[in-house]
């Protein structure tokens, strides 16, 4: 008994998101999460992978409280997200978790600049020397006062992983980040990426086709029809 | 192939059928509101014609006597030694509380006035011989023929569709009786085919004068100012509705670039491809101008009477409050409806025909507008300087509104570089991450939004401007009627005999009575109405002059000078010094000019004595009774009673200004409701902007959603967006409302009715339009707002997944 509960509390102290039988369905009624259960550590790397339509994107966006889930529960960093409403969802996705997407989706009116802080800047953690770093590193310095549209896909995407660490996250979520890229740019995005989460202690959930991506990572879990094989 | 590309094009409506139903709004809004004012004009013109075609007016050349009425004994004369004249007799008569007019001509010397003679055609024409003799025949339009019937006391009643409104036409002995006005004649037409060898007026007649017809004027030219300034409101409203048929079809051109790109992929050329979307865009245009010549129809129908009421009022210009579908009307409006959405889609489909095959399918084209603004807002200044320079360097009415539209035209197209130019500043001054990123994604918004506000601008605009003028106007008015209506009681006699008792009997009692005794004379600008005045402080302390000279009233009374009017003096040039000849032998000085709104004919004033020497026949009726205010009722009673004089002869002070600023108010209804028409316009086209731009908002707004932001939150910023937006552009509307409405007062005004107004300024109404816009800013958002408020999550993750 009294290991159990020492044993629930080391896992409560080191995992960061608990995934617990969701289950999700689309409006008409197919169902494309069935009981899926998964956890994530602080600090920890994880490749969701699977075909197709097989609902990794479905269950990155209940992590990042975007959507709601049916049935089970999602605790991130010791809060039900079931127990928040859309106020409380919106809350959570400012302080503790960050975004990359496939298609970047950067805020087209902003410079680079701004777009590189306005996360930080929403949850109120702006550290104007660790975001100059990220421009640094990701080699972003002489492009900061472009716009979006002015950049490449790969530079686009390097703003958005600088846009995603300004805040340093407990959770970066990622859905096919370099899905847009070419091999090179790619491969750059990838390290700069795993660098990046290494150095702040964020864990990652990152959603890829590419098996030679998911190796890179510390666990690697694949979904298929609905469920976690 | 056709068939296949029909369906490919008409696949886009069905998807974006809130698109199509704006389109088609667009459209109807524009050509409604420019079909109302057209119909309204038409029908007023058709008024005037059917008038001058039935009563042969302005015809033939007219002989009169300046002096007054002309006796029956001169016509004698005319008649037996040759002249073929036809006597005429008007004068106004009161039947049942409403005035209409009476025209009795000598029918036996004219018989073929067209309006006689087209009864005298119908299928049961009146025997000629009732009409001459006693009782005799009176012939009026239907609705005044139906109430003079009810009438006890006048001969029997023929209705004509051919005579005009609020008119009797009958012989001229029964109009000597109706009109109590016995062997007087107002003036001879002369008849065409003269016997040759007649003895010239001058030896036969020498105090009449012979005016020839084109030297009068008629209700058309008196009233082309009123009308031209109706056509420009109707033209302010019809662009207002085309700037939403432009970002309307601007938008949905550019979200079918991709399937443009994929047809000429398939092998349709976009020679094909261009007359087919031509096609579609005629097809669109008749059915918004026909829902347009609908809502034009029921619109003019609803605001004919209150112009026909002001017509008659201001110019006696015979109106019928009646409308008529005309097909010449339908078929322009239509006309007017294709032109002007081929106009609007012009630049849309120029762009498209010009698009390279392998383009991008995005809308960054379209919005790629902002580039231009610099350019567009030079286009713009380039238009406001040239409205000014030719406002400043060349007289006329067409040159004012040419002005007037180089400004307007010229401050729309530099609105959205103004608004860019303002939203960076305010941009570089936030200091949140949602306040900088409210402040970008509205200049990022503008090109999408601009066609609409600049919408707003000119109805803004036109709003401030017309409503300035017209308060500026009424308070002038007031003010003028208190100066010019200084008598506490008006009275007009049945007869100059009368007149004479009325006079006497008042005169113990009163402080005062002034006779008020005119005459019509002819100058080159027109009639010419001279008034004789007696020389009492009542004018001297209140007529309102607007330019004196020293002495003035001295220099009138001793018979050396005139006054004239404001028309007369922009008219023809006079000012004080000028000399004004107002006879053959009687030239006098111009001692100051005095305003006079309402009147759209010249006015001069001379002392009595002057006035009899130039007209001994002018009639003594009317006069202004000066009195202690309060004993105003009980004279006007006393008066009635005394000498039986119906209600309407003996009117207080109080209640002719009330009659005035009522025909002052009714002048104004139409510019008002079309003022309040486009406004309303424009604020659709902010709400159909917004719509239409709905599905573009998402990928901007989603980003923001995704980091942090809640649906809530989102959608009051985008309420904000709306109010902010708009409130800038209230703020740009007032100063050049305020240049409009100097335009209005300065030249406008001045070059259509021929007098200049003093601007005053009330911010009170600006406040109030500046609540009004951001209320319909505000209600116009609210729609957009409360989708996105209610936007399930997973549509707005669609928008991630849609970009895959």
């Amino acid at each position: 008994m009294a290991l159990h509960i020492v044993a629930g509390i080391v896992q409560g102290v080191f995992m960061l998101l608990n995934i617990e039988k969701v289950q999700k369905s689309y409006p008409g009624g197919r169902p494309v999460l069935r009981d899926v259960s998964l956890t994530l550590d602080h600090g920890q790397t994880l490749a969701l992978t699977g075909e197709s339509g097989s609902g990794k994107s479905t269950l990155l966006n209940l992590a990042a409280a975007l959507d709601s889930f049916d049935g089970g529960e999602i605790t991130l960093d010791g809060t039900a997200l079931s127990t928040l409403d859309d106020r409380g969802r919106a809350a959570l996705r400012r302080q503790s978790v960050s975004l990359v997407f496939q298609q970047f989706n950067l805020i087209p009116s902003l410079t680079v600049a701004q777009n590189l802080s306005f996360h930080a800047r929403l949850a109120n953690r702006e550290d104007t020397e660790w975001t100059a770093q990220l421009a640094e590193r990701l080699g972003l310095s002489d492009l900061l006062a472009r716009y979006p549209e002015n950049l490449s896909g790969g530079q686009q995407q390097r703003v958005a992983i600088g846009r995603a660490m300004a805040p340093r996250p407990k959770l970066l979520l990622a859905d096919e980040p370099t899905g847009n890229l070419d091999e090179t740019a790619s491969a750059t995005v990838l390290d700069l990426m795993l660098s990046l989460v290494a150095e702040a202690g964020t864990a990652l959930l990152l959603v890829t086709h590419s098996l030679d991506i998911a190796a890179r990572l510390d666990r690697r879990a694949h979904l298929t029809g609905g469920h976690i094989a | 192939m056709t068939g296949a590309v029909i369906q490919a094009l008409m696949s886009h409506w069905r998807r974006h059928w809130l698109q199509l139903a704006t389109l088609l709004i667009g459209i109807a809004l524009a050509t409604g509101l420019w079909s109302a004012v057209q119909a309204i004009n038409a029908e007023a013109r058709a008024s005037y014609q059917q008038a001058s075609d039935q009563l042969a007016l302005g015809l033939f050349d007219e002989l009169r006597d300046p002096s007054g009425p002309i006796p029956i004994e001169r016509y004698v004369v005319l008649r037996r030694t040759g002249w073929q004249v036809a006597a005429v007799l008007e004068g106004s008569l009161r039947v049942a509380g409403r005035t209409v007019q009476v025209m009795g001509v000598d029918m036996v010397a004219y018989p073929a006035l067209p309006a006689v003679t087209q009864i005298e055609q119908s299928e049961t024409p009146p025997d000629p011989a009732d009409m001459l003799t006693a009782p005799g025949r009176l012939l009026a339009a239907p609705d005044l023929a139906q109430m003079l019937r009810t009438q006890s006391g006048l001969p029997p009643v023929l209705t004509s569709d051919s005579i005009p409104p609020d008119l009797i036409l009958t012989d001229i002995g029964v109009a000597e009786t109706l009109l109590e006005k016995s062997g007087q004649i107002s003036r001879l037409i002369v008849l065409p085919d003269q016997p040759v060898g007649v003895p010239p007026l001058s030896e036969i007649a020498p105090e009449l004068e012979r005016v020839t017809a084109s030297a009068r004027l008629d209700a058309a030219s008196l009233t082309d100012s009123f009308h031209l300034n109706l056509t420009a409101f109707g033209l302010l409203s019809f662009a207002v509705g085309l700037f939403i048929v432009h970002g309307t079809v601007g938008l949905a051109f550019a979200q079918r670039r991709a399937m443009i790109r994929t047809l000429r992929a398939l092998g349709v050329s976009m020679r094909r491809l261009i007359w087919m979307i031509m096609a579609e865009l005629t097809i669109l245009a008749l059915i918004g101008g026909t829902l347009g010549l609908i809502l034009g129809f029921f619109l003019a129908g609803a605001l004919l009477p209150d112009v026909a009421a002001t017509l008659r009022g201001l110019y006696g210009a015979p109106v019928d409050g009646q409308m008529s579908l005309q097909p010449q009307w339908a078929l322009a409006g239509l006309a007017m409806a294709l032109a002007g959405t081929l106009l609007a889609s012009g630049h849309a489909l120029y762009r498209l025909a010009r698009m390279p095959l392998l383009t991008g399918a995005g809308l960054h084209a379209w919005r790629g507008a902002a580039a231009g603004q610099h350019r567009t807002g030079l286009i713009g200044l380039i238009l406001i300087a040239g409205g000014f320079a030719i406002g400043f360097a060349i007289d006329g009415l067409v040159a004012g509104f040419a002005m007037v539209g180089g400004i307007l035209t010229g401050a729309a197209l530099t609105l959205p570089f103004l608004l860019s130019l303002a939203l960076s500043m305010f941009q570089r001054r936030a200091r949140g991450p949602v306040a900088q990123w409210v402040w970008a994604d509205m200049r990022a918004q503008l090109p999408g939004l601009s066609l609409a506000l600049m919408a707003l601008l000119l109805a803004l605009a036109a709003n401030i401007g017309v409503g300035t003028m017209v308060s500026s106007f009424r308070l002038t008015f007031v003010g003028w009627l208190d100066q010019r209506l200084t008598s506490e009681v008006y009275v007009t006699a049945i007869d100059n005999q009368q007149g004479r008792q009325i006079a006497e009997w008042l005169d113990p009692q009163v402080d005062a009575v002034l006779p008020i005794r005119s005459v019509e004379l002819t100058h080159e600008i027109g009639p010419l109405f001279l008034y004789g005045v007696e020389d009492h402080q009542t004018y001297r302390d209140h007529w309102p002059l607007i330019a004196t000279s020293a002495g003035e009233w001295d220099r009138v009374m001793a018979g050396k000078a005139v006054l004239i009017n404001e028309q007369l003096a922009r008219r023809a040039g006079l000012w004080p010094g000028d000399t004004l000849t107002l006879k053959a032998d009687h030239t006098l000085t111009v001692a100051g000019v005095y305003s006079d709104y309402g009147n759209p004919t010249g006015q001069a004033i001379v002392s009595m004595p002057q006035l009899d020497q130039i007209a001994p026949g002018a009639d003594t009726r009317r006069f202004g009774i000066r009195l202690a205010p309060e004993r105003a009722t009980e004279i006007t009673q006393a008066l009635r009673q005394q000498f039986d004089l119906p209600r309407q002869a003996v009117v207080q002070q109080a209640a002719m200004k009330a009659q005035s600023l009522a025909i002052f108010d009714n002048t104004f209804v139409v510019t008002s409701a079309l003022n309040v028409l486009t406004l309303g316009v424009a604020g659709f086209a902010i709400l159909t902007s917004l719509l239409t731009l709905w599905t573009q908002r998402l990928p901007q707004v989603t980003p923001v959603w995704a980091l942090g932001l809640t649906r809530a939150q989102l959608a009051r910023l985008e309420l904000l967006r709306s109010v902010l937006l708009a409130a800038f552009t209230a703020v740009m509307a007032l100063p050049l409302g305020l240049v409009l409405a100097w335009a209005l007062l300065a030249v406008i005004n001045v070059q259509a009715f021929g007098w200049r107004l003093p601007m005053f300024l009330f911010p009170v109404d600006w406040a109030y339009l500046f609540l009004l816009t951001l209320l319909a800013a505000f209600v116009a958002a609210a729609l957009p707002a409360l989708r996105l408020m209610r936007l399930p999550p997973a549509d707005l993750l669609k928008v991630f997944a849609n970009e895959r």
